[in-house]
């Protein structure tokens, strides 16, 4: 057993030196929706340290004090079939840790699916995250400009990312601003996001999707207001706009560095909602879109898959 | 092998008990498996893409043909379980003919059916929702078919041997999978066909 | 595509060619090696065609070993890949392809086969029987989930694997995205070696349901009959999901229908759904037994009754029950309402309830008991602590908003292993080690089997502890590299250093059966770790008709009354035993399956038409056939038992 003691202290050495050196990116929250996940898994953590350190020490003091060689040779152990009160305690008590975790689950659920406290009655900055294999397009439509593989944020500001996905299911993640969601081709989802702190952010696709998964990441860069407005200026001012074949060319498959552009591609392929969704109903409404899906399918499968 | 002459012929032996137990079972899991088919049929309901909606293409006489061969089935080998009981195996290989060949019928305007569908547009690569309903009924149709060769080879079985346990055994379980077939029609009948008309 | 070129390894390398010549020379290998020590006769008789519950049961284990060898060989590429950055020992694909087939065989060829295995053997003995209620059947399971198995196996030197995860999602798993045959092979393998799980479940159910010794009622089966019987409940009505999905993947895959498509309808989130309908009860399908065979180990060296026995059952048909009501738990942040995820989420935890009743019935079993550290114990108490932390991390992946951050991270990724390795992988070795004399009729080196435990154990911390760390730091699963700058190194690196201690404990193992085969003396007798439940009451090795005479039992600890209460288990006088004949039937029909799924793969439609009757035409000659067994005589029984010293009578 002392081996394992000697494990354990290591174990707990080496994590408390590596936190200790750089903080763990989900731990170090840029913004309330991360701040309200990150006190939930520090408050689980805590919790669930309690129960394993019960189950340790009960464990532990059951191996020392009944092993055999303390036991006289003529020992024989006991007949226990169970005893009431015992069994309603190691019934109850996980009971009451599980009802005060759903509590904080629930609680915490809404929270995160909900504008952030404090920016309630701010007009959310719309942004559509989409995205192809291996990219992520950003349309900002108030704006009017969009970009690829980059992502500019005004801090301080309620910002309503909706997310989807030109072909495979993606996961949008910037861990230091909120948790994940779903990216999927048929379906708008929303994640609602603010960030506290300017500084730049990693954010990637955290779901597998295929063989160029490990490099499909973004860079996000969170700003005051005016230094966000002056880059849209510049950007107005500077790029080129996107057309319809410019796009069907950054959907290949591939993978692109940043770009820029003004106008957005919603304008001549919007996204899978309201009318335009595929949830719903398949109705000929989206005709369009299915067109321009079939369109980039063919290309696909005529070009090799592997070959970018 | 120890028979047990106070219990009916089909439950005689040990084996025979542990069959008839284990094809319960069996037809749980394939409760499990329409429930499967029936409630993805539910969620691809609507989902009628670019192709027809059930209203669109279902054709009431057929499917009535259909219930009412299937139907009577049921009851018929119920009857041939019944003769067996009773120890009369001429009229027992009566009823189950009648069965088999009211199954074969049943299968018959299944096939015309398809070719109905097939005719009007709906096929598996038509949508979703068309997909999703020839495999449902599709699962059905190949279930009686496998039932129709089964129930020839039982058939011919009684007709050499006449009734021993083994083919009693075989003869209930027959029966109960041809009444489990007819249920999950019911369902079908119940809520793609008359839902889906309404 | 041209007809031959399908069959081709879409990404070659060194390696896979490597693997190919050496397929093709241990194949050779083998044949050439019965052929010479005139062996074909003997694996024919006695254990291709057999029906004996206790050899299909050996070759489940022996297969699953094999298994665990080609998933763990998977692991160890990839945390050698991953244990720098920006390695390039493997491609994205062949990485892709690696975690993939990973996930696959140990889920479903390794773990499955070994429960099964160890069920097919421990369960007849433990209720008093002498073989499963369909011994055919059986045999017929074992071999369609070997051709599945085989079929799944040999992807990757013929067509190349599947390249879209163990969870095979939709859209990236359609024919857009995923374009060699790889997941036609998940489609068809799964499904052959599912329809013989599917028919393990009734099996087993009909079998503890039926034919349990006199006197055993429901209450007073031992517990790993109980987590069997509970565990093939699952199995039957959780498998035809899979058949479902998985027939709904082939019609999308392989007749264009859109199923899981964006298109025309199609809804890709279909599958998750149905994926982990099935899946979440799988997880239960394999810890169940685990926990079953820690009650009886705890309880044999703790030399005391299982604590709470009425209570071990009640939490087993809870979380049976909640099992499947969990599954939309694995993906919260598929944008369901907030209302929805704290649904799952609180069922979720409410799982963690009747696990932690469990986890303190076998702490208060060893109290006031008399603990000996043997092998199989040292792996149900190092179960105990490591199973509790993959548990509560499990409750902390419940918590929905949090999962957000956990989801797709190397963090589940920990977790997962966490509860699998030591829930499942130690409860099948310390089983295999406690049942070894059972089997074999010698005991495997203890001090051997410690030094890989210790293997095992720190190996174990050491792969999957950093990955929690790293999966907070936002590691995401799956990435088959990363940059430097990422900071993932250096715990990746230990990682891969705790993999290789996991892996050198496994080979240590296969030396210590190597061993204790050379070594071990053979005078172990009937009772060697002083065991309590019912098996332990016949022969080591068990002579083929299991119990010379049908036990009668008072209680779940039969040999214990036996031993302590003087109760007389054995009353009767012997008489002749019915045992059922071998059968070559259910090796050819899995054959078969096996040519239907290779054509199904390779769209070979005549392959497809013609082992497609031929399966059905066996089961019409099987309709047909008459065959009632045979019987073992009084004297033969006589003679078999007096070789054993006679104890019985």
């Amino acid at each position: 057993m002392k081996r394992k003691w000697t494990l354990l202290a290591f174990i707990f050495t080496i994590v408390t030196v590596l936190t200790g050196c750089e903080p763990l990116l989900v731990l170090d929250p840029k913004g309330p929706q991360a701040a309200t996940t990150a006190n939930v898994i520090w408050i689980s953590i805590i919790t669930m340290a309690v129960i394993v350190i019960v189950v340790i020490v009960m464990l532990t003091n059951m191996l020392l004090k009944y092993r055999a060689s303390k036991q006289p040779d003529d020992y024989e152990p006991p007949h226990i079939k169970g005893n009431p009160i015992v069994e309603g305690i190691i019934v109850g008590v996980p009971i009451l840790i599980v009802a005060f975790l759903s509590v904080v689950s629930v609680i915490s659920t809404y929270q995160v699916e909900a504008t952030p406290e404090g920016y309630e009655d701010q007009e959310p900055l719309v942004i559509y995250a989409s995205s192809s294999n291996w990219k992520w397009h950003f349309s900002y439509p108030e704006q009017d400009i969009e970009t690829v593989n980059y992502l500019f944020l005004p801090t301080n500001q309620a910002i309503e990312f909706r997310l989807y996905s030109h072909g495979t299911i993606s996961s949008f993640w910037i861990p230091q601003l909120a948790g994940q969601k779903y990216a999927m081709a048929d379906m708008v989802n929303t994640l609602h996001v603010v960030a506290d702190v300017p500084g730049e952010y990693i954010g990637r696709n955290a779901n597998f999707n295929g063989e160029g998964f490990a490099e499909n990441k973004f860079n996000v860069t969170a700003m005051p207001q005016e230094e966000f407005d002056q880059w849209v200026d510049d950007i107005q001012a500077t790029a080129e706009p996107i057309t319809e074949e410019i796009f069907d060319e950054l959907i290949e498959p591939g993978h692109l560095g940043q770009m820029t552009f003004t106008g957005t591609h919603l304008d001549f392929a919007p996204a899978p909602e309201g009318e335009n969704g595929g949830h719903n109903h398949g109705s000929p409404a989206d005709s369009d879109e299915d067109n321009s899906e079939q369109e980039q399918e063919t290309g696909y499968n005529e070009s090799d898959h592997h070959n970018h | 092998m120890k028979i047990d002459s106070t219990q009916p012929l089909e439950y005689s032996t040990e084996q025979n008990r542990l069959n008839i137990l284990g094809f319960w079972i069996f037809l749980g899991a394939e409760i499990m498996l329409f429930a499967t088919l029936f409630t993805s049929y539910f969620v691809y309901e609507n989902r009628t893409g670019s192709g027809p909606g059930g209203a669109d293409i279902f054709e009431i006489t057929p499917v009535l043909i259909e219930t009412i061969l299937l139907l009577t089935s049921s009851f018929t080998i119920g009857l041939a379980i019944h003769a067996m009981r009773i120890q009369r195996t001429k009229a027992m290989l009566g009823f189950f003919a009648i069965t088999l060949v009211l199954g074969a019928a049943f299968l018959g305007v299944e096939i015309y059916e398809f070719i109905h569908y097939y005719h009007v547009g709906a096929t598996l690569q038509t949508s979703a929702f068309t997909g999703i309903l020839l495999t449902t009924l599709g699962t059905h149709g190949a279930h009686v078919m496998f039932g129709l060769f089964w129930g020839i080879f039982i058939f011919i079985q009684i007709k050499k041997q006449g009734l021993t346990p083994q083919t009693a055994n075989k003869s209930f379980i027959f029966s109960l999978y041809w009444h489990f077939l007819d249920v999950m029609w019911i369902f079908i009948f119940s809520f793609i066909y008359l839902k889906g008309m309404m | 595509m041209e007809f031959f070129e399908r069959f081709a390894i879409p990404h070659p390398s060194p390696m896979i060619y490597a693997s190919m010549v050496a397929i093709g020379l241990v194949t050779i290998a083998i044949i050439v090696g019965i052929s010479y020590f005139k062996k074909w006769g003997y694996l024919w008789n006695e254990w291709l065609t057999t029906t004996d519950h206790k050899r299909i049961g050996i070759m489940y284990i022996i297969s699953a070993l094999l298994m665990l060898f080609r998933g763990g060989a998977d692991a160890v590429m990839m945390r050698l890949q991953t244990a720098v950055p920006e390695n390039t020992f493997l491609d994205a694909q062949h990485y892709n392809e690696v975690f993939t087939t990973h996930g696959v065989v140990m889920i479903f060829f390794m773990a499955m086969a070994f429960i099964i295995g160890l069920m097919n053997y421990i369960i007849p003995l433990q209720i008093g029987a002498r073989d499963v209620a369909f011994p055919r059947l059986n045999a017929l399971s074992f071999w369609l989930y070997f051709a599945g198995a085989m079929l799944f196996n040999i992807s990757f030197v013929i067509g190349g694997s599947p390249d879209a995860g163990w969870t095979n999602y939709y859209p990236l798993a359609s024919t857009d995205f995923s374009t060699s045959v790889g997941v036609n092979y998940y489609n068809w393998a799964l499904q052959i070696s599912g329809i013989g799980t599917l028919m393990s479940g009734i099996n087993f159910i009909t079998t503890i349901i039926k034919m349990r010794a006199p006197g055993m009622t429901l209450m007073k089966m031992p517990m790993f009959v109980w987590s069997a019987l509970i565990t093939n409940i699952i199995i039957v009505f959780a498998f035809p999901v899979l058949t479902i999905a998985l027939l709904m993947g082939t019609f999308d895959r392989q007749f264009g229908t859109f199923f899981f498509a964006s298109e025309n309808g199609g809804m890709d989130m279909m599958w998750a759904n149905l994926f982990w309908i099935w899946g979440h009860p799988e997880v239960y399908i394999l810890i169940l037994p685990a926990f079953g065979i820690y009650s009886q180990i705890i309880a044999t060296f703790s030399e005391r009754n299982l604590y709470g026995y009425t209570s071990m059952v009640v939490s087993m048909v809870a979380i049976s029950l909640l099992s499947f009501l969990v599954w939309v738990h694995h993906f919260f942040t598929m944008g369901h309402d907030a209302m929805t995820n704290s649904i799952f989420s609180i069922t979720t935890m409410a799982i963690a309830v009747p696990t932690g009743i469990k986890i303190f019935n076998w702490l208060l079993t060893m109290w006031k008991g008399k603990i000996r550290f043997t092998t199989p114990m040292l792996y149900s108490i190092a179960f105990i602590p490591l199973f509790t932390i993959g548990g509560v991390t499990g409750v902390m992946l419940a918590i929905a908003s949090a999962d957000y951050q956990y989801h797709n991270t190397m963090f589940l990724v920990a977790h997962f292993h966490n509860v699998i390795i030591p829930g499942v992988v130690f409860a099948m070795i310390a089983g295999l080690i406690y049942w070894w004399p059972k089997m074999f009729g010698f005991m495997l080196n203890e001090k051997i089997g410690k030094w890989a435990f210790w293997f095992i154990v720190v190996g174990f911390c050491f792969s999957f502890f950093p990955m929690y760390i790293t999966g907070l730091d936002g590691q995401a699963r799956r990435m088959y590299t990363y940059s430097e700058a990422t900071g993932f190194g250096p715990l990746s690196m230990l990682s891969f250093f705790g993999a290789s201690l996991l892996a050198a404990g496994f080979a240590i193992i296969v030396y210590n059966i190597y061993y204790s085969f050379r070594n071990a003396p053979r005078n172990i007798g009937d009772d060697p770790w002083n065991a309590r439940s019912l098996e332990w009451a016949t022969h080591n090795p068990v002579p083929e008709y299991n119990f010379a005479v049908t036990p009668e039992v008072v209680s779940s600890e039969a040999l214990w009354d036996a031993k302590k209460r003087g109760h007389n288990l054995f009353k009767d006088k012997i008489e002749k035993i019915h045992m059922p004949n071998n059968t070559g039937w259910p090796i050819i029909m899995a054959g078969l399956f096996f040519v239907f799924g290779f054509s199904f793969v390779f769209f070979i439609w005549a392959g497809v038409i013609l082992s497609g009757l031929a399966i059905l035409g066996c089961m019409a000659y099987r309709s047909f056939e008459k065959d009632d067994g045979r019987y073992i005589s009084v004297e033969e029984i006589k003679e078999t038992e007096d070789k054993f010293g006679g104890a019985n009578e």
